[in-house]
Parts: C-alpha cells; structure tokens; sequence
C-alpha cells in the first residue's frame, strides 16, 4: 500500500486483519424500539462480544425530584416506563402513603388495581405483537392496537391523559370514575378476551415463530436471580416472585389470581408468561369491577382517603372556607413539611419489581428518590444472553425483554 | 420458622460484632450499618448462610451527606430473601475525599451497573469493579452531579436570555 492511499483512507490499527466485522445496532435502529446502543462483534452472523451503551434519553429524573414536593414528582415517574405509566404513578403514590403514613379505602385500593392491571395489560401486549413484528408477523401488532386504544380511552376518562398520565393522587385519585369510564371498561372486558385468543392463535403455536423464539436467548433460574432479573423475564425462568403476591400493596391479597412461570428462560417463554400475565390481568379486573360495584352508600362515592395535606380540597371550599384555602395555597406551592424517614416501595411493574427508594430529612422535597428500574437492572445481562447466537435471535431476544428506553435510563 | 428481623440482627451480631451497628427499623425494614472495609464480608456472610440466603440483590444506591464530615457517601444496599420474603437494608460510609469501597460485582452480577450508576453520579470508586465508567452521563464529564454540592438551577433567576425560551 503507497503512503498515498494511507494519506486517503485512515483505518484503525488492526483492522485488516481483523477476523471479524463491527456492527453498531443502535442508537436509532428500528429494531431496538428505543434509543439505545449495541456494539456487536460478529463472526459471519454469529455474535462474538456485545457491549450495550445506554443513557441516550437521561434526564437526571432523581436529581429533579430533589426540588420537587411529592405531587410534582409523579409526572416524572410517568416517563420510566412509558408503556405502563399508571403503575409508576400508583408505585410512587403508595411510597408517599407509606412515608406519610396514609391508609387509602378499599374502593381506592380497587380502582387502583383495575388501572394497573389495565396496565399491565397495554404494557404486555405492545411486548408480545412487538415480538410478531420482529419475527415477520406485522398484522397482530396492528390488530391489537385497537384494544390498547380502548385502554387508552379508559385512562382518558379517569384522568384526561393517555399516554403520560399522570393519574390519581397521594390518597386515591383526582376524581371519580365517571359511568363512561364504567362503560368503556365493560367493553374492554368483553371485547378484549377474543382478540386476545386471535392474538394467541397467531404465535402461541405458530410453527415460524416458535422456531424463531425458542431457545432464544435462554437464562437459568440462577444466573436470572443473580442478575437481579425481575417480573417476567424471571418468571420465565421458572422463579414465581410476583410483588403482587409476596408484598401485597393496595390490596391484592384480596384478589385470586395465578402466576404464570416458564421453564427455560428464552424468549418463548417469555412471551408465554406475558400472555398467562394478561389473562390473569383480566380476571383481576373482573373481580375488582365486581368488588367495586359491590360497595352501597356512601361507600360507594369514596374516591380518596382523607389526606388535607396532599389532596387538594374541593373548589367550592377554597372559595369559602379557610382551612381548604391554606391546604390548597400550601399543596399549589409545594409547602408542606413531610415527615422524617426512609422507605423502599415496590410494585409490579410492567417489567418486573419498580422499587421507589425515598429518604425524607424533613424537608418539603425529597432529600434523595432512588428508583429502581427493572429494565436498567434487566438490560445488563443482554451480552450475556445473546453472544453466541445469530444476529437476528438478538433482535427477537431484545424484543422479548421489553427494554423500554425511559425506564433504562431515568 | 420464618426469617424474621430479630434472628438476622441476632445472627450478624453474633458474627460481626461491632462492624455491623445502628440497627433500626423504619417502617419495617431491618436497617443498619456496616463498616466500609467490611461490606463484602457482610454480603458474602448474608448470600452465603443457609437461614439468612439474601441471594437476591433488590438495589445499590449511593447518597450524599454533606453535613457528615469523613462519613459524607452512603452506599445503600438492599437485599431480598426470596425464601423467606424479607427484605433489608444496610448503608456503608466512606469519606468523599477517597470513596472507595469494594466491589459487590463478584458476589451479585446485577451489582455491575448498579454500581456504574453509583460512581457516575456519586463518584464513589468500587474497588475491584470489572468496568468502572460513566453509564448514563458522558465520559467526558468531570463532576458528579447528584452530589448535594451541584445544586439544581434558581428557578428565581432573572438573568436568563428569554429569548433562547421563545420568551419576550
């Protein structure tokens, strides 16, 4: 080679004789459904190192929490994990409860359930026709997104918003589920199962997808448990940890419902476990529409506990009565002191365990909020799960995680 | 018989001695302290014993003390027996002017990024960490930012340009 061509064309040191071929997936590839990076090494189209950058859409979510009073920090939260921000909203309602002390009614802890389990099932079913689309089936993704747009119209009810909600609020929520929101919920119950077994009778036993997802990026119960894998890429594995059931929060020990487990860990079971996940989810439902409705009274109008603190009073009395002029002056202006101490919540999120870790010094804002983030815990074992496979198995294996890019990276 | 928060403070006790110390219990969860040259030891001592197995690394984080002169970093781990469904807690103090505390990375693979976090935004160096780098924020960055020191911006200034806002 003349000096002239080097002049030309700079190549790194050792990349001629270099054996195999660097590909960059990422940060914007349609195939990562989020803005994130993978350098892999490949040997043809076998994967020989994969090295996973992450922290394209940080936003610096806990250090903004540390100037913001405890209701101005739930918009935050509604951006982890954007498939399901309900469950953020509510995990991050019941840690303020829990520091604070509050008991919410049963009616509360109910509707509560029926959000989330609404969803957990918006979150699962992007994740499981998302698999589709990366194995070639394109129409249940479409398809099915009719039904996450009933569940849309449903939080659109109850709180105004749909994809950042920002819903209920420290003691229960905002308002009151309107008859409409009841309505809407009726026809997702009816109409969701159907579309769930067509969605099932295009993969479950589909010859194409099984043999594109099983064995698929597989994890033992072990390496899954040290890798501090949570929700359904664990239970996959066969470990039956469910938040839900061995800490209930906001009265799911009330509700019967199963928890789906896999055996081998890979994608196949992962999207097996989702699937059982979602049909759970509408049971639940049912019996907490059912326990809603049970309620007679006066009972049957509680929508919040009573929290003069943090819930901002009715505005009728802000006009005409001092005490709710000061809590809503002193809530608008984030003034209030809130007690002393340290507490880790979690729920079950769409991903696995979102834990919220508060330390309050007193102050008016969190002295420091922690989040626990299953896909950033999740996400770090992916090198591990795809080196040694084909290329287009880490794409199915990604998919079948369910990475979620705001959850990644807070 | 259940795992429950005595028999765990009673068993390190017994172990540690004074290594392990301020015991508490806010709002249920066993919390305490451990010396910062001995968290490993603790760890192993926790992951290891057939009665305790906290095999399950919930979450590590780091916070900012500013007012502890010598003690100014925590580093928080949160463990989970998935057994016996108990959860605790326990924080190591290292002076920020040489954060260094031993690597988790070893005993709990999920510790690798964890700690990436921690040292990206607290700077706390775990010795013995496979990959110690910045995760979320840029490599060049020469600060730690959720350091109490960097304070979040005046929302009271006035000197901003408003017209970099679509303003004025």
């Amino acid at each position: 080679m003349t000096e002239h061509h080097q002049h030309h064309i700079k190549l790194p040191e050792g990349s001629i004789e270099k054996q195999t071929t660097t590909l960059n997936m990422g940060p914007t590839h349609p195939a990562t459904h989020g803005v994130f990076q993978n350098i892999m090494e490949l040997d043809g189209e076998r994967i020989v190192s994969a090295e996973q950058t992450v922290g394209y859409i940080h936003r610096a979510f806990e250090k903004l929490a540390e100037r913001r009073p405890l209701n101005q920090v739930t918009p935050i939260t509604d951006r982890l994990n954007y498939c399901s921000s309900p469950i953020n909203n509510m995990g991050w309602h019941l840690t303020c409860e829990k520091l604070l002390g509050v008991q919410t009614p049963k009616r509360v802890d109910y509707l509560r359930i029926i959000i989330m389990e609404l969803a957990r099932i918006a979150d699962h079913l992007i994740c499981n026709s998302i698999m589709g689309v990366d194995t070639g089936a394109y129409t249940g993704f479409m398809y099915i997104m009719q039904y996450r747009e009933l569940i849309y119209e449903i939080y659109e009810e109850v709180c105004g918003s749909r994809l950042t909600t920002n819903i209920g609020r420290i003691g229960g929520f905002e308002r009151d589920f309107s008859n409409t929101a009841f309505t809407k919920l009726e026809k997702f119950l009816k109409e969701y199962p159907a579309a769930l077994r067509e969605l099932e009778n295009l993969f479950t036993r589909n010859r194409i997808f099984m043999d594109r997802t099983i064995g698929a990026g597989p994890i033992s119960a072990e390496r899954a448990l040290n890798y501090g894998f949570t929700g359904p890429n664990l239970r996959a594995a066969g470990v039956d940890y469910d938040v839900r059931v061995h800490t209930p929060y906001s009265s799911y020990e009330d509700f019967d419902f199963k928890v789906p487990v896999g055996t081998t860990g890979d994608s196949y079971d992962r999207f097996l476990v989702r699937n059982g996940e979602m049909w759970e989810s509408l049971s639940i439902i049912n019996q907490a529409y059912q326990k809603v409705q049970g309620f007679k009274g006066t009972d049957a109008d509680v929508y919040h506990a009573d929290v003069p603190e943090y819930y901002l009073p009715k505005k009728e009395d802000v006009y005409t009565k001092m005490e709710a002029l000061i809590w809503h002056f002193k809530i608008v202006m984030g003034e209030v002191e809130m007690p002393k101490g340290e507490v880790y919540s979690a729920v079950e999120g769409g991903n696995g365990e979102l834990g919220f870790y508060l330390i309050s010094d007193g102050g008016r804002t969190p002295f420091r909020l922690h989040f626990r983030r299953p896909s950033f815990i999740y996400y770090q074992a992916y090198s591990e799960l795809v080196v040694g496979g084909m290329l287009s198995d880490a794409i199915v294996v990604m998919s079948s995680l369910n990475l979620i890019a705001g959850e990644l990276d807070a | 018989m259940a795992l429950t928060n005595e028999h765990v403070q009673q068993r390190l006790s017994e172990k540690f001695g004074t290594i392990v110390s301020n015991f508490e219990e806010p709002y249920g969860m066993l919390s305490f302290e451990v010396e910062k040259d001995q968290n490993l030891k603790v760890l192993q001592f926790l992951h290891d014993e057939a009665d305790l197995g906290f095999q399950f690394l919930t979450d590590l984080c780091a916070v900012n003390y500013p007012d502890q002169v010598g003690r100014e970093l925590a580093v928080v781990y949160h463990l989970h027996s998935l057994k016996d469904n108990l959860r605790i807690r326990f924080k190591v103090f290292a002076p920020v002017a040489q954060p260094d505390v031993f690597t988790a990375t070893k005993l709990y693979s999920a510790a690798n990024w964890m700690e990436r976090e921690t040292y990206d935004f607290f700077g706390v160096n775990f010795v013995g960490h496979p990959n110690l780098k910045r995760i979320l924020n840029v490599d060049e960055m020469d600060y730690f930012p959720l350091r109490k020191e960097f304070p979040l911006e005046d929302q009271t200034r006035i000197d901003k340009d408003d017209q970099m806002f679509g303003r004025g």
